[in-house]
Formats: structure tokens, C-alpha cells, sequence
């Protein structure tokens, strides 16, 4: 192919611990609202006795029953629920593009699946003993699968380029756009709905990751829980919800006259090959996928004033990721506005990666980095200039922002999104 | 306890709603699950297993195929609560 197309965001849509759309979400974190609360009477009568020592999370702020049938409900898991929601308002966003189907893709990733499907699946079966079988629902397996959520997407727009579900724990949201934008630049599709989703909010995966020892364990102040770069950070704040962007090639969406916010100018990818939790310590596969972005998108590195970093609030990653955007930068990091904006949404895990890009595209299109909340003692070692509890005007001109997305696995995946 | 056909009727009519999205006042005994309510085989299935929940009876697999209306199921479960 001789003409590689620009790839840009026309749509965008949400829901999220801070807002049941965008519109709520963008304007709480710019605000430096936490979506993080203590666990509702319901959580402690079911889960009370097992001794789970994390006592919050940032759960959904709108419950879907508000904006989904009961059938819809009934047929999706959460996680897909929460993408279709998403889906449904960054399309209208984008003006309900007009599109042929068959060019037109879905890609909506999860990092662990239809996980509370699987589970009360499970349940019928224990509290059933004799012939619990015949209690299990037909529509489980569509329902626990983790393409569920990218499907229902094709289902409902008709996307028949192709429909994919990226999986790299938490780094999956970011992946899905990366394949997204590479689905509009190699000619498969002129439009693709794309993100991540989480729901695993439940007692069986907050022990889990508890188990990990990754959570924080900040109980008594759960708004205060995720707090990255503080020197007091413990963990990360378990989080839930689903953010989703239209992608459309620039002439696509020329043609129609549509709102440009920005464009996806670079992905960057690379895997630690190191440990199954760990980040590499020196970071170098971070900085290889942050590089591969940035020479991909023909950014001068003078001209990247922001940085929405992956920062989970965790003692070790925070400082790694830190480290190698200095790295990347060297002295033109000096200049860059990083917002790790976990510590409000907490950390939607599959979901993460695409709020990120959510914010940063907003960050360029609105030309306002975000705050990052709860740092009262910013860590000695951050050798970077971060955005604390009011948002940071960016300049005018071309700019261009890195969304940085890591998983369990060793996952790295960077975006650089440019202003229009 | 039996459940009488009119609290099977109002209870499945609850079942399909729930499933369908259609009103309950809407499944009526002489509906055609297929050709009326546009319920397919999974959907079908999902409604004979929450059936089978709510009135503690089973309903054979063999048994599905004919059962063509709401009538059909209610008269089905009524007969197999026995």
C-alpha cells in the first residue's frame, strides 16, 4: 500500500468510578475527585467473614441498570455491559458515522474476562449440589468469554471488518486502540470502535489480588488510597469501568466534516521478557515502547509537553516508569506535565489503558494536563514535574502527549497522541 | 406447593419479559415463543432453565421442541409439578 492513512479520535465515551460518561468523568478529574469508597453493607454481609483485608475499591458511579434493559443486563456480563455504554455514547459523539460495515471494526480488549459470570456460574453449581447443572444458564459461556464485550460492540454497529479482544492485563485498553488505529493504517477498516472494559469488582478477585500484595490496604481512608509518587503510596486502588474511542482515518473523517479531538500519531510496543509480575528494573522495555512511539509519530521530543503515566501507586512501578520517561527524554523531560490520574479513578485494570487515552486526548484537545491527587510527599526519587491537585495549562501550538500502559506479563505499550 | 396455570402463566410471563424486553401483559397462552415473541433457541433455553428454578419441575431437552406456545409451557409445567 502507498498511502498509509493518519489515524484520529472523533468519538469518545465512558463510564467510569468518577462518571457515568465523559462528560462527568472528565469534569470530577479535572476537579481531582476520588472515585475510590468503602464496600457497601451488601459487600460485608457476603464477603465479611473471609478476612479480606482491602475494604474499598472504586466501583462504578452510575449503575447500568439506570441506562440498559434488564434483557441487556441479562445478557451481558458487566464487563461487556459497561463497554456497550461506553460504546453507545462515543459513537453518538462521533455524530453516528455513516459507514459501510464491512469497513468498520471493533476492537474492545479486557484484561481478564467475563470474570463474575464465571463465578456465579460456579455459585449454581455449589449451592446446587444435586443437579445443579440445570441451573447453570445457557447464555454463560457468550457471556464469560473475553471477546464478549468487543463482540456485542460488532453486534450492535454492524462491524464486520473484524472484531477483536487484545489480551495484556492491564496494558489491554491501550493495546485495543493500538490495533485499532493499525486495523485503519493497513486498509482493513476506515472506522473502528475501540478500548478496553473491566468488571471485577467481586470478593474472589479482591482477594486475589490482595494476595498479590498489590493493593493498598489504606482502609481508613479510601480517597486517599491511591496516591502515586506520595511517599506513603502502598498500592493500587482496584477500579472498574470502561472507556472507549471512535478511530477514523483522518480523510474518513474529513470527508464528513466530523470534530477532529486529536490524533494517534504513535504506538509503541515491547514486552519485559523479565518477571511475571515485576516491572523490568531498568526499565528498558518500557523506554523501548515509549521510543518506538515517539520516532513512529515524527514528535520532536521538545514538543511532548505531557505524559499520562501508567502509575498504579505501587512502591516500585511508580518509580521505574518515572525513571524511564527521564530516561527516554533526558533533559526535555523537564517540561513535561505528568498526571497520573489513578489516583482518582483508581486502577480499571483492562479498562485503564483507554480512560488514559481518553483523558489525554482531552489533555491535548483541551489543552489542560489533570491533576494527580493525594500526594502530600511526592517521593524524593521522582525526577519529573508532576501536576498536583489542580489541573496544568499546555501550550498552544503542536504538542504531543505519551499515554503509558503496562501489565502483569511484562506488557509495555505507549501512545503518543498529537494535537489537530 | 402446586402453582396454578394462572400463577405459572403470570410467573413465566415475568420469566420472558425479563428475557425479552417485551411487556408482561404481552405473553399470552396462544403466543407463538418463535413466530410472536422472536425468541430464539439460547433465549428459549434460558427461559426453561429459570422456569425450571422457579417452579421446581424439569423440563426435558426432548420436551422443548414442543412446547410452540406460552400455553403449551404452561400447561407443561402445570402437569409435570405432580
Amino acid at each position: 500500500m502507498s498511502h498509509v492513512p493518519d489515524v484520529v479520535v472523533t468519538g469518545l465515551g465512558a463510564t467510569t468510578p468518577l462518571g457515568g460518561d465523559v462528560t462527568s468523568t472528565w469534569a470530577a478529574a479535572l476537579n481531582g475527585e476520588s472515585g475510590a469508597r468503602r464496600f457497601d453493607d451488601a459487600w460485608f454481609e457476603r464477603a465479611g467473614t473471609f478476612g479480606i483485608p482491602v475494604e474499598f475499591a472504586a466501583t462504578i458511579k452510575v449503575d447500568p441498570g439506570e441506562v440498559l434493559t434488564r434483557p441487556e443486563q441479562k445478557k451481558m456480563d458487566p464487563s461487556a455491559q459497561y463497554a456497550i455504554i461506553a460504546a453507545r455514547e462515543a459513537w453518538a459523539d462521533a455524530g453516528s458515522p455513516e459507514v459501510d460495515g464491512d469497513r468498520l471494526g471493533s476492537v474492545v480488549s479486557s484484561g481478564i474476562g467475563g470474570l463474575q459470570t464465571i463465578l456465579d456460574a460456579w455459585e449454581k453449581l455449589l449451592t446446587n449440589p444435586d443437579g445443579g447443572a440445570r441451573r447453570v444458564l445457557p447464555m454463560t459461556v457468550p457471556m464469560l468469554m473475553p471477546n464478549s464485550p468487543t463482540a456485542y460492540v460488532s453486534l450492535e454497529f454492524g462491524a464486520r471488518a473484524g472484531a477483536h479482544a487484545l489480551v495484556s492485563a492491564c496494558a489491554s485498553g491501550a493495546e485495543a486502540i493500538g490495533y485499532g488505529v493499525e486495523m485503519i493504517r493497513s486498509g482493513r477498516a476506515d472506522v473502528v470502535i475501540a478500548g478496553g472494559t473491566e468488571a471485577t469488582i467481586h470478593p474472589m478477585p479482591v482477594a486475589a489480588f490482595a494476595a498479590s500484595r498489590t493493593l493498598s490496604l489504606r482502609n481508613h481512608d479510601p480517597e486517599g488510597a491511591s496516591r502515586p509518587y506520595d511517599v506513603d503510596r502502598d498500592g493500587f486502588v482496584i477500579g472498574e469501568g470502561s472507556g472507549i474511542v471512535i478511530l477514523e482515518s483522518a480523510e474518513h473523517a474529513a470527508a464528513r466534516g466530523a470534530r477532529v479531538y486529536a490524533r494517534i500519531a504513535g504506538i509503541g510496543l515491547s514486552a519485559d521478557g523479565y518477571h511475571i509480575t515485576s516491572p523490568e528494573p531498568s526499565g528498558d522495555g518500557q523506554i523501548r515502547a515509549m521510543k518506538a512511539a515517539l520516532e513512529e509519530s515524527g514528535i520532536a521530543r521538545t514538543d511532548i509537553v505531557h505524559v499520562n503515566a501508567h502509575a498504579t501507586s505501587t512502591v516500585v512501578g511508580d518509580l521505574i516508569e518515572a525513571r524511564s520517561i527521564r530516561g527516554l527524554l533526558g533533559d526535555e523531560a523537564d517540561h513535561v506535565a505528568l498526571s497520573a490520574t489513578k489516583s482518582m479513578t483508581g486502577h480499571l485494570l483492562g479498562g485503564a489503558g483507554a480512560l488514559e487515552t481518553i483523558f489525554t486526548v482531552l489533555a491535548l484537545h483541551e489543552r489542560q494536563a489533570p491533576p494527580t491527587i493525594n500526594v502530600e510527599n511526592p517521593d524524593p526519587e521522582l525526577v519529573l514535574d508532576l501536576v498536583r491537585d489542580k489541573p496544568r495549562a499546555l501550550r498552544d501550538g503542536q504538542i504531543g502527549a505519551v499515554n503509558n500502559s503496562f501489565g502483569f506479563g511484562g506488557h509495555n505499550v505507549a501512545l503518543v497522541v498529537a494535537s489537530v | 406447593m402446586a402453582y396454578s396455570e394462572q400463577e405459572i402463566l403470570a410467573g413465566l410471563a415475568e420469566i420472558v419479559s425479563e428475557e425479552t424486553g417485551l411487556p408482561t401483559d404481552s405473553v399470552l397462552p396462544e403466543k407463538s415463543f418463535t413466530d410472536d415473541l422472536d425468541i430464539d433457541s439460547l433465549s428459549m433455553m434460558t427461559i426453561v432453565t429459570l422456569a425450571e428454578e422457579k417452579f421446581e419441575v424439569t423440563i426435558p431437552d426432548d420436551e422443548v421442541k414442543n412446547l410452540a406456545t406460552v400455553g403449551d409451557a404452561v400447561s407443561f409445567i402445570a402437569g409435570a409439578q405432580a
